[in-house]
Formats: C-alpha cells, sequence, structure tokens
C-alpha cells in the first residue's frame, strides 16, 4: 500500500513577517523558507508506517513553485521514496491543492493520504478536509496517534476537551497535530541520497486541475499592535493594579 | 440572502462558540437559521430556538449524528446548503473539521478564521499567526466560513423565539467510525468561554509543578486553566490546553501567563485577552512586550504568595 503525503513551503516558523508597505501582502524576498512543520510530522509518520512495514512506498507531493523541490529534497531525506511537484508561479488555494492532489491520488492510487492539519502561513486549516470530500474518502483530523489494523487506520484525534478515536475504512485522509510524533534529524548521507531519489514534475494543467485562486485577497495589513503596559514590583501591587485599575478581579 | 449556522452542541445544550457565530452571521445580513444535527438533540434544539437573532431551527435527529462525525454532519448540511447564500461554523476543532468537506463539495473556496465581517462577501481574517490581517473577498454563489470566536461578541442565549422544524436526516455511510473518547470532565469554565485564564509554561517543570502551582490560583478565580506548547510537549498539560496559533485561541477578560516566555505562536493565541498579567523571572521574556502587568518574580514564590492575596 502507498501513501502520499503533501509538504508545502512555507515562511520559516523562526521569522516574524513584516507587512509591505503597499498593503500587497507580507515581505518574503529574501526569507528563510522551510518545510511547514506540521508536514514534516505528516512525513515522519508516513516514513515510521513504512518502517513498521504498514506501507510499501511513501510518495511526497508539493504544489507551488520550483523551489519546492528543496522541501521535497528534505522529505525524501526523512525517507519518502520519490516526490512530485505539481509547479506553478501563481497562487494556489486550499481547493485547488485538494484538487491536484485528487488527481495525483486518481494516478498513484494510495491508501493513505497523510497532510499537516495547517500551513502556518495562511492557517487555513482545510486542504485535507476537501480531499477526503473530492474523493469520498473518509478523514481522520488532527492525529494525535495512527495505528494500522486488518485494512483500517485507527486514529486518536485531538478534539475540544481532549481525544477521540475514530476507525477509518481505506483509503483514508489523515492530518496531523503536534503530538503525533518528533520527526527525526535528517543526516547527512540520507541528504546526498535523497539527491538521486525521483522527483518528477507536472503542470496543473498536466492533471486537468482548474487551480484558479476562489478567494480575492483585497490588502494585507499590520495588526492593531499591543503596547508594552507596566511592570508592577511586587504581588501586592499587581493585585492593587487588577483590582483598581483593570478592575478585572 | 440567508446564512445557516451550523450548531455545536452535546445533544443537551448548545456550546458558547455557536454563539460568537451567530454574531458574525447576522453581520452578513438576512435571515439566520440554525442546524442542530444529534442524536436526542431536542433539548439543544430548544435552546438555540431561544438565541436572540435566530429566526430558524433545523432539527436532524439520527443515531449517526450521536459523535458529530465530520463525513455525517456534512451531508446534513449538503442537504441543506441550496438554501444559503453563507454557510457558518466556529472555528473550533468541529467545525474546521467539517467545514472544509461542505465547502469541496460545493465547489467552492472557504474562509477560514474570520474576525471580522466587512460586507456580504468580505471578511478580515488574520494571517502568519496573527501577524498579518488579510482582508479577504469571496468571489463564488455560496460562501463557507470558518468564525473565529474571539472577533464576535456572543449573541444573547435568550429572548429568541425561533420555530424548531424537523428535517430528515442524511446518512453518509459508515467509512468512518466512532471508538470512543477520552473527554476530560472538570467544572471549570471552557478555555474559549473562560472569562480568566491562567496559563502555565515551561517553567513549571513538571506535571505536578503545573498542577500544585497553576490550580489553586485558577480554583481562586474560577478561571480556565491553558499552557503554552512548551508545556504541553514536555506532558505538564493536558493537548486540549495548548493556547497559540495552532491550538485555542483566547480573548478573556484577564490572562495570566505564568512562566511562559512568549514566542510568536503562543502570543498569537492570546493577544486579543482585555487585560494580560505575565510573571516571568526572565526580563527579557518577550511575553513582557504585551503584557499590561509584567511581574518579575520567580513564578513558584510569586504565584502562592497571589494566590494568597486574592
Amino acid at each position: 500500500m502507498k501513501a502520499l503525503v503533501a509538504v508545502k513551503r512555507v515562511v520559516d516558523y523562526n521569522v516574524k513577517v513584516r507587512v509591505k508597505s503597499d498593503q500587497s501582502g507580507v515581505d518574503i524576498a529574501n526569507v528563510k523558507m522551510s518545510m511547514n512543520p506540521f508536514d514534516e510530522i505528516a512525513v515522519e509518520e508516513a516514513v515510521r508506517l513504512k518502517e513498521k512495514g504498514f506501507l510499501s512506498e511513501v510518495i511526497v507531493v508539493s504544489c507551488g513553485v520550483a523551489q519546492c523541490q528543496e522541501t521535497l529534497r528534505t522529505a525524501m531525506a526523512i525517507g519518502a521514496d520519490r516526490g512530485i511537484l505539481v509547479e506553478t508561479t501563481e497562487e494556489l488555494q486550499p481547493l485547488a491543492v485538494a484538487k491536484l492532489l485528487k488527481a495525483l491520488a486518481d494516478k498513484e492510487q494510495p491508501g493513505l493520504v497523510i497532510l499537516g492539519k495547517q500551513a502556518i502561513d495562511d492557517d487555513c486549516n482545510q486542504t485535507g478536509q476537501m480531499l477526503a470530500a473530492l474523493a469520498n474518502w473518509p478523514q481522520a483530523t488532527f492525529a494525535s496517534k495512527v495505528e494500522m489494523a486488518d485494512g483500517h487506520a485507527l486514529v486518536t484525534r485531538e478534539v475540544d476537551g481532549g481525544l477521540e478515536t475514530l476507525k477509518l475504512t481505506l483509503p483514508a485522509v489523515i492530518t496531523t497535530d503536534l503530538r503525533l510524533n518528533e520527526p527525526r534529524y535528517v543526516t547527512l548521507p540520507n541528504i546526498m541520497k535523497a539527491k538521486k531519489k525521483q522527483l518528477d514534475i507536472f503542470k496543473p494543467e498536466d492533471l486537468g486541475v482548474d487551480a484558479k485562486p476562489r478567494i480575492k485577497t483585497l490588502k494585507v495589513s499590520e495588526p492593531p499592535k499591543r503596547s508594552a503596559g507596566i511592570k508592577v514590583a511586587d504581588v501586592a501591587a499587581l493585585v492593587d493594579k487588577l483590582k483598581n485599575e483593570a478592575k478585572v478581579i | 440572502m440567508s446564512a445557516l449556522v451550523i450548531a455545536e452542541h452535546d445533544n443537551h445544550g448548545i456550546k458558547p462558540a455557536t454563539l460568537n457565530t451567530i454574531t458574525a452571521a447576522l453581520a452578513c445580513g438576512g435571515d439566520v437559521h440554525v442546524l442542530v444535527a444529534g442524536k436526542d438533540a431536542s433539548a439543544a434544539a430548544q435552546a438555540a430556538s431561544h438565541i436572540a437573532g435566530v429566526s430558524k431551527v433545523l432539527h436532524a435527529d439520527a443515531d449517526v449524528f450521536a459523535h458529530g462525525l465530520a463525513e455525517q454532519v456534512a451531508a446534513q448540511v449538503l442537504a441543506l446548503a441550496s438554501s444559503y447564500s453563507h454557510i457558518l461554523f466556529a472555528a473550533t476543532a468541529s467545525g474546521k473539521n467539517i467545514a472544509p468537506r461542505v465547502a469541496a463539495k460545493l465547489d467552492v473556496g472557504q474562509i477560514s478564521d474570520i474576525t471580522k465581517v466587512e460586507s456580504p462577501d468580505t471578511f478580515e481574517r488574520p494571517i502568519y499567526a496573527g501577524n498579518a490581517i488579510a482582508t479577504v473577498q469571496a468571489t463564488d454563489a455560496t460562501l463557507v466560513i470558518t468564525v473565529r470566536t474571539t472577533g464576535f461578541d456572543p449573541a444573547a442565549a435568550t429572548g429568541g423565539s425561533a420555530a424548531i422544524e424537523s428535517i430528515s436526516p442524511a446518512n453518509a455511510g459508515s467509512q468512518s467510525q466512532f471508538m470512543g473518547s477520552e473527554i476530560a470532565k472538570n467544572d471549570r469554565p471552557e478555555l474559549t468561554a473562560a472569562k480568566i485564564i491562567v496559563s502555565g509554561g515551561r517553567a513549571l517543570g513538571s506535571s505536578e509543578k503545573f498542577a500544585e502551582v497553576i490550580t489553586p490560583l485558577a480554583d481562586k478565580l474560577g478561571a480556565a486553566m491553558g499552557a503554552s506548547r512548551a508545556a504541553v510537549d514536555a506532558g505538564y498539560a493536558p493537548n486540549d490546553w495548548q493556547v497559540g496559533q495552532t491550538g485555542k485561541i483566547v480573548a478573556p477578560q484577564l490572562y495570566i501567563a505564568c512562566g511562559i516566555s512568549g514566542a510568536i505562536q503562543h502570543l498569537a493565541g492570546m493577544k486579543d485577552s482585555k487585560v494580560i498579567v505575565a510573571i516571568n523571572k526572565d526580563p527579557e521574556a518577550p511575553i513582557f512586550s504585551v503584557a499590561d502587568y509584567g511581574l518579575e518574580a520567580d513564578l513558584f514564590l510569586a504565584v502562592p504568595e497571589l494566590v494568597a492575596a486574592l
């Protein structure tokens, strides 16, 4: 059984982005780019499932600009077997990515598709659920544990108030939460090996997908600034401020 | 033009996040209907009918809705979707799970986590962990939206008298089965609806210390308890206490951050709180840059002292 894992190239999580002065977007020129952290967890989980013998092949997919090849190489250094880049310089929104992944799933016939629960740039949290809907597959989002048993996936999910466990028929879509695993460090030999792995490139048109954005961004602005308040000397001063100035207790 | 709000409920009552979502739906203009899809959920449907501003409650009752599975609830929403211009969910674990399924089946883009309605098709939403605010306009005929509850006041839970209409339940089959859940029971207010939140960070050092130091303060204030990602990852606090970009987004009247340094991902989840208190012994901790009142002190001494002083 194959698994497809989707990875997105995003601004590194340590970077504090700046809004462009013309409000057309955020400035990502010369900013460090990395694999979306949730997607790294997705790759790690697929590789572990392969190491446990549940998967025969892990295919990583990225949709976006040519530089996404670097993201795919990182995923292959973690242990994915081959990569697919759907290359475009156009803006891709979650519905378009879900359609591209659906087209690739039709081609590759995976038993599992694993994705990060959300990308840390647009914070949408949509693609996995959309793919599951388009493919008419079951879904388990926000996974904190994945087990495979008798042709099913048993997935523990992080929900409001605690955890729940679902049993899914395959093929299925799983999206990862933070506590699913801790991705391994990639080693130099594996980075070298990853460079030799197969990487195919398609255009959205090759997959018959209309990837046009459905939502227009009119402007991007700075959030209201919250200014630092004051330092209080001790607990008594804090209690006094909370009671008499802020009046919140 | 009318809007359908998908109620979040436990079959007995309506969860608070639904009330904020209704306020957002009313801001889109037009009538607001509420869907209660549940099992033996008459009480929840009744409660929904009393919410101010709601003109109709649609109640679908069936075994398949017992656990709010995305496949099932999405099928029910899709059966109703053609009557609505706007379909809104709270941006909670449940709403985020279901809404994109509905959007994809309708072949429309989804607008996640709106914090402001500018016009019926134009919204504000935070991106990059709240470090930028995007104003976005939908181009599709049906709008599927999730609502960040901290962006909208809750609608009044009483005062309305909407009609309740029973509708025939949809069934999406059995590809996904609910096997069980571990939901922590406690008497504290829900994190996202609490007026006061006491949050702990990595500085607590262990789950025992977390409970020993944070719990008494939360008890004293009748507060919900939260945690930073570092504290949750280290196992000091449960997963669903995580406040931040990818955890819970909160905006209480008072947020007390104890031993939390204040990574941008954490600030994204709490910087809209009315009053922020930071207790941290590191004078350089970024949390002080958003705190109204900063106390530079060892939390193991300061927090018990605070409990005693309240």
